[in-house]
Order: C-alpha cells, then structure tokens, then sequence
C-alpha cells in the first residue's frame, strides 16, 4: 500500500532519514520504533506531506505522494495523527471532527463518517460542543484519532500516540488502535513505548539516527538482542 | 580607511563650496529640502534600524514645527530658544509614550500602533486647536522686522539655508555613526534580535531603547522646526499625522535603512521624483508622486527590503568575498 | 435651571445613542480587519482606503451610471471583495514569510497606492450620491436613517459572517488556520485558498461599510484617514484577532468620539480616544479581554 525507497529528508541543511526503505502493506499494523531524536516524526511528517523527501520517492497504491500537493495527499487515503495531537484548541470538539472531513470526498460522508466516530468514541458525543483545548490528554488523542478517521483514510499514521498520557489512558489508546485494526484500517504508527507497541503491531521498523537498523515481525523484534537491551529493558 | 575619509572630506567640502559658485535659486531650494528631509529620515532610521519602527514621528515632527512657531508668534521667543524648547517637549512626549512602551514590552505591530496614535493625536491636537494654529489652513511664523532676520531665524537667501541645512545634516550622519560606533548599537542589535537574551547579557533593554527613542525624537522636532523656519509656513498634513510618518518610513525604506547615507538617497529619490513629476505635469501631477511612491515603497519591500544603497553595497561587497551564507 | 439640564441630557442621549449606531459601523470594519489579522496574521493598514474605493465605486455607479442603491450595493461590495483578493495576491503573498513590520509597510504603500489613485483618477472635490434619507425625529432628538439603516445592515452584515463561520466547511477552516496554520494541508485544507477567500471576505465587509458611510459621509481621496485609524486601535483593544473584543471595542470607542465631540469638537473626541487607546495599551496589552496570565 505505501511504499517508501531511498528516502532522504530533513530541515533546512539539517538532515534527519538517510535512505529510507519502508513498506506498508494493506490490512497491517506497522510500527517504526527507535529513540528520541532518530528521525520518527520526521518519516512521518514526509508521509504527510508537511515537510518534503531531498531524495527518493514515495507511493501510496502505486500513486507517487511526493507529486501531490500537500493538501491533497489526505485524498489519496493517507490520514495523519501529528505529534501532540495538534488539536484545534479553540475550536469544539464538532469542529475539529468537522475539519477532519473538509476535503470534498468526506464532506459527502460526513453524517456517516460522524455517526461512525461517536460510535468509536461515545464519549466525543457527550464533549461535541466543548472546546478541544479543555479535555483531558486521552479525551483530546481520541479526538486526534476521530478528526483524522473522519477522513475515511486507508492508511492512518500515529505518530507517538502514548506520548504525555497517564499509563492507565496508554492502555486504553493501545486497545483504541486494535480496534481501529479490526476494522480493516491500515496503521502505521511511531512509538517510543516499544513495549507496548510491540504488542499491536504486526511488524515494526528500528529507526536510529535517521536510518532504519532493523525490521521484522513484532516477534523477531522482541527477541533481537539491541532492542531487548536498550527499549525492553530485559 | 583612509581614502574613506579623504573622499567624505572632498565631498564635504564640494558641498560647502556649492553655493558659492552655483546660485540657481531653484536648484538651491531643492538641496535645502533634500538636506532637511534627509536630516529627518535619518532621525527616523536611527530608531528604525533597530525594529524601532515609528509611526509617531510626523508628531514629533509636528511638535518641532508648531511649537517653535507658536512660541515666536505669540509670546515673542525666538527661535534660537523656541527650537530648544520644542525640542524638550518633543523629547518629553517621546518619553511619555515610549517608557511605558518600553517598560511593558510593546514590540513589533503593537509599537507601530501605539505609535501611530501618538501621531494622531498631534494631528487632531493641532487640526482642534485652531484659534491658536489655524488649523488644517496652516499656519505662519510672523515675519520678523527687517534688520532683525537673525534674532527671528528667519533668512531670504538660499545660501544661508543651505549652509545651515547642511550643517544639520552633517550632524545627523555623525550622530548616526556615533550611534552605529557606540556600544549601544551591539546592545540594540541584541535588543531587536532577542529581547530575553540581552536582558539576560546584562543589557538594560528599556534604557537602551529609550536613549535611541529620544535621540530620534529629539533630531526629528528639530527638522519639523527647520522646515517650518526656512517654509514659513506649515500645515498639520505637511509636517505631522500618519502621512508624514509613512513618508518618513518610506524613503528609509527605498534608501537603505541599515546604511548611513540611505535615508539621503531616499530623500533625493523622492524629492526629485515629486519635483520631476510637478515640472513635468504641473497640477495634474498631484497625486502621480504619491502613486509612484506607493508602487515603489511596495517593490522595494518585495524585492529590494535591503533598500537601493544597502543593495548596491551589497553587490560590491559580495564581489570579492564569499556572500554571508545567512 | 431645569430648563438647562433637560437639554443637556437630551443632547447626551443624542449622543449616546448616535455613539452606538456609530459604532454598529465600526464594529463592522473592525470585524474585517481582525479577520485578516486573526487568520493570516497581517495588518491592513490600507484597510479603510478599501472602503475610500467601494465609497467610490457607488458614486459612479449611482451619480454617474444612475443605477439604483439597491443593485450598485451588491456589485460595491463584490468589488471591493476582489481588491481585497487582489491585496492579498499580489502583496502579501509575496511576504508571507517576510517580518511582519514589511508586511506591515508595504499595506502603507498600498494606502499611498489608493489614495493617490483615487487623486488622480477622481479628484480631491467632496462627492455624494445626492440621496438625502429622512431624518427620525423622537421627542427634541433627531436621528438620520441613514445611520440607523448603517447600523442594521452593519449588524446584519457581521450575522451572516458568524452563521458562515460557524456553519460552513470553509468558515470552519478559517477559524481553523488562526488556531494551527501548519498543520491545515493534514485536514486537506489549502491555506493559500482560505488566505484569498479570508482576504476578499474582508474586502466584502469593507465594501459593504463603504455602502453604509456613503450614505453618511462625502467620499473624497483622504475619506480613509478619518476612520482608518481608529479602526486598528479598536482591533489591538479589542485584541487583534479577537472578534468579541473588537465589537466590544468598537463601541467603546464610539462613545468616546461621540461624547467627546459632544462636550468639544469631534477631534477632541478623537484625541481623547487615542489617548485612551495609548493608556490601554499600558495596562492591558494584550486586548480588553485578554485572560491575565
């Protein structure tokens, strides 16, 4: 489903992946683990189209995302959870959803694409006309992930979903991810939880210093010696 | 260096000898205007410069010119005293206004609007207090009884003038370069760049912004009371209000703020511009010089911010050594 | 004695009153430009020239091409709309990324641009549609309609931009992109489009305050500078961007100048309000409604 080849990107003449390769298939749950700083939320904002690759390519269902205009990558079914949620603190909680479902195609689905988010998360429902800036951490990442699933995306990037939540609220956004799962969305998501994200993933991806170390199922991974030593801390 | 200073004094001294051998009366009153304009937007700069961008100085401008005025036609001081004083209220009204600015951190647009409505209210002020200023009519100083020229500063030949703006001017360029020399230009510098951190180097920013601010404010009333000394004659929209504050920026602008004689090339630059412009169309050219100003002031922030001479220096400069990779 | 102070307080509602129809006026403009602001984080300082045009454009089109109020209206304010649009295009686009102080001076020479323009194309003689509305008399206090009519349609004016904002897609974004302008491309929101659509939506609301001051007001090349002014300090009291705080304001401020030019001239009034405006800033920089952190 997304393909990345020998990805280079970076800001400014600071360059943060080294020749990234990296696939998605449909139906997966992928995870790109690694330390603070080894380029996670970068891979991810390249994906998305906020920042652009200096070199390599990236496709989405054979569609080259590098081509697309940034606003228009969310047409190619790519939705992306920024770090820190980034919600719209000013604005309710209906309107951030509302936001999540601007582009033409979901406009059309927005009654459905509503109905299908309150049934994620009934407690959206009972919040929809406070402002987003007055929730709880875990209430505002269930908003993150409602704006971004009301795009109807094919593939949802999460990028350090667990990051500043209670561990009681972790929990609870892990099982929200297998249950996004289940329903046959695919998910690419960045943890530095490495524990907790082993567990939901099929596979995963080692990201240190801005290339990718190691890959393999989230079994292989558990098992490889430098990853138990430095993030399982076995 | 020193060839650097050789040719500020030969160009000096062509200045000085100028009137002496040239005395077309109308050539001669477009450098005296061009010399006290230059004078001003030079007091301008030297806040400017700094992210100091005034909206405020028509008023100080207005200040300088009105009350020098007032004083002489209505209580008889002359304007050897009066410009002082107008000077010192200028500089008070500056205080006024920018210590509070200051002390409270009022920076970039916010400024510019406090600003802005100090100029406002020197307008309305002046426009309100009409039984004293005449109004938006204008206003003139008294002519002074003949023989008596001196004591009023009031001259009939160009070349006075033009020496004495010329003085000013020369003044102001020193006055520039003391402040670009002085320690309290790095200070400012670190001020415009980030405020904590030169509060944290130990630099007192609201004191530093002040003796900037006042030393503006100071030049620019004494330009407004040249102009009005040397004019005879004023009006609000002339030498105060947000009109004449965008004028100010505008020529610094055009000129080069970051460069000494920038704000001269400004004032040649729209000086000559308005003056062709009125030769060369007569009363259908009102308003063409603003317009060119306008469409100029907006291409020059655009493509040239650095400002024609700031520019131009910068091509020099980059030829032999490498451009700064900033 | 009581003969005196009857009149005076009729005088003082007068003015009161006249004081808030003003300000439906104001408020209108203030709207605009702290639309502009809040969302693309630019000052129009040239924003009351845009009304100086739209003033213009309805006395051509209604002294000069004789077309009804009604039908030149629409087409003003779609006018103005597209200058609006044009300003941002050409101007700030170009500066998105600029200081703000150029952004901030090249509108000055856009107000240079249209004044001077509006000089030289129309001249500096005082023009007006040569519609004289009935004046409203209530006991001894006499109301014009034309500010009554300024003041409803201002307040319709500024209704219909809330229901766009809060109903639409499109004023959803607006609101949006003042909050968080990087990461709109994620929601597939192209600022660069609401930038224009915000910009000829305040150029809207310029063009409709031209309509309503028209009504009032002689349109001459320097119609702006009365009013332009004014409008920023109602915006940075009312805190720029803050669209509550600028109507608030926009009232305040319209008391001021009416009672001042109640008790002394109107420029009293005006000194007065810029005074205020300058003591405000000291102690409330931030905005009348700014929370104290």
């Amino acid at each position: 489903m997304l393909e990345l080849r020998s990805l280079d990107a970076g800001y400014g003449s600071f360059q943060a992946l080294f020749g990234i390769n990296l696939e998605v298939r449909a139906g997966e749950a992928v995870g790109v683990i690694g330390p603070n700083g080894a380029g996670k939320t970068t891979l991810m904002r390249v994906i998305s189209g906020l920042i652009r690759p200096t070199e390599g390519s990236i496709t989405m269902e054979g569609r080259d995302v590098v081509a697309t205009p940034a606003h228009r990558i969310v047409d190619l079914g790519i939705a992306h959870v920024p770090e820190n949620r980034r919600l719209f603190p000013r604005l309710t909680v209906d309107d951030n959803l509302k936001m999540g479902a601007y582009m033409p195609g979901a406009r059309a689905k927005y009654a459905e694409r509503l109905e299908f988010v309150f049934d994620l998360f009934p407690r959206m429902k009972e919040r929809r006309s406070q402002m987003a800036g007055t929730m709880s951490g875990g209430e505002q990442q269930m908003c993150a992930i409602g704006r971004a699933l009301m795009s109807d995306p094919k593939l949802l990037l999460l990028d350090e979903p667990s990051a500043g939540l209670a561990p009681v609220v972790v929990q609870q956004v892990f099982e929200l991810v297998k249950r996004i799962r289940s329903g046959g969305l695919t998910v690419l998501i960045v943890e530095q939880n490495v524990q907790q994200v082993l567990k939901v993933v099929d596979r995963a991806y080692l990201l240190e210093a801005g290339t990718i170390r190691a890959s393999g199922t989230s079994e292989e991974m558990m098992k490889t010696d430098t990853i138990k030593q430095a993030y399982l801390g076995v | 260096m020193n060839s650097r200073y050789t040719a500020w004094a030969v160009g000096l001294a062509a200045l000085i000898a100028l009137p002496f051998v040239y005395r077309e009366p109308y050539h001669l009153h477009i450098l005296v205007l061009i010399l006290i304009w230059s004078f001003a937007y030079t007091s301008w700069s030297i806040m400017g410069r700094f992210g100091l961008v005034s909206l405020g100085h028509g008023g100080f401008m207005g200040v300088g010119a009105y009350v020098t005025a007032l004083l002489w036609n209505h209580l008889d001081i002359t304007p050897w005293i009066g410009i002082p004083l107008s000077m010192v209220a200028a500089g008070l009204l500056a205080l006024v206004v920018a210590y509070p600015c200051f002390r409270f951190r009022i920076t970039g647009h916010y400024f510019v609007l406090v600003t802005l409505a100090l100029s406002g209210i020197v307008l309305q002020v002046i426009t309100a207090t009409r039984d004293y200023t005449g109004g938006s009519l204008g206003y003139t100083p008294n002519r002074a009884p003949s023989g008596r020229g001196l004591l009023a500063l009031q001259f009939d030949d160009k070349t006075t003038w033009y020496l004495i703006a010329l003085g000013v001017w020369v003044v102001g360029l020193l006055i520039w370069r003391w402040v670009d020399r002085s320690m309290s230009r790095y200070a400012m510098e670190a001020i415009s760049e980030d405020e904590d951190a030169a509060a944290a180097a130990g630099v007192n920013v609201t004191a530093e912004k002040l003796k900037i601010t006042l030393i503006s404010a100071l030049m620019t009333a004494l330009a407004g009371a040249l102009y009005c000394q040397y004019q005879m004659f004023i009006s609000p929209d002339t030498v105060s209000g947000i009109a004449v504050s965008l004028q100010m920026v505008f020529a610094v602008i055009v000129g080069g703020l970051y460069v000494s004689l920038g704000p001269t090339i400004g004032a040649i630059i729209t000086i000559l511009l308005a003056e062709g412009l009125r030769i060369g169309f007569g009363t259908k050219a009102v308003g063409w010089d603003n317009l060119v100003y306008g469409v100029l002031l907006v291409v020059f922030i655009i493509f040239l911010p650095k400002g024609i001479l700031g520019s131009v220096l910068d091509k020099l400069k980059a030829q032999p050594k490498k451009p700064k990779t900033t | 004695m009581q003969a005196f102070l009857d009149t005076f307080d009729i005088y003082l509602l007068e003015a009161v009153v006249n004081g808030i129809l003003l300000g439906g006026v104001l408020a209108l403009l203030a709207l605009g430009l702290n639309l502009i602001f809040g969302v693309i984080d630019v000052t129009w300082i040239c924003y009351a020239e845009l009304v100086m045009i739209g003033m213009y454009g309805m006395y051509y089109m209604v002294q000069v091409f004789g077309l009804p109020y009604w039908v030149a209206a629409p087409i003003a304010i779609l006018l103005v709309a597209a200058l609006g649009a044009a300003l941002h295009y050409i101007v700030i686009a170009p500066l998105l990324t600029a200081p703000p102080i150029n952004q901030l001076l090249a509108t000055g020479g856009v107000l240079f641009i249209l004044q001077s323009f509006a000089t030289v194309a129309f001249g500096i003689d005082f023009r007006n549609l040569g519609i004289r509305l009935p004046v409203l008399a209530i006991g001894d206090m006499h109301f014009s309609y034309s500010r009554l009519l300024a003041f409803v349609a201002a307040l319709l004016g500024m209704l219909a931009i809330y229901f766009f904002m809060k109903r639409t897609f499109t004023g959803t974004a607006i609101r949006a992109v003042a909050q968080d302008r990087q990461i709109m491309s994620l929601m597939g929101v192209d600022t660069k489009r609401i930038y224009l659509i915000t910009s000829a939506l305040g150029g809207a609301l310029a063009g409709l305050a031209a309509c309503l001051l028209v009504l009032q007001y002689d349109v001459h090349p320097f119609v702006g500078l009365s009013f332009g002014p004014i409008t920023f300090l109602i915006c940075v009291l009312g805190g720029l961007g803050n669209f509550v705080g600028g109507f608030i304001a926009a009232f305040v401020f319209a008391q001021i100048i009416s009672l001042g030019g109640l008790y002394s001239d109107l420029e009293w009034g005006y000194v007065l309000a810029f005074a205020f405006f300058i003591v405000m800033m000291f102690i409330r920089p931030a905005g009348l409604l700014a929370r104290r952190s």
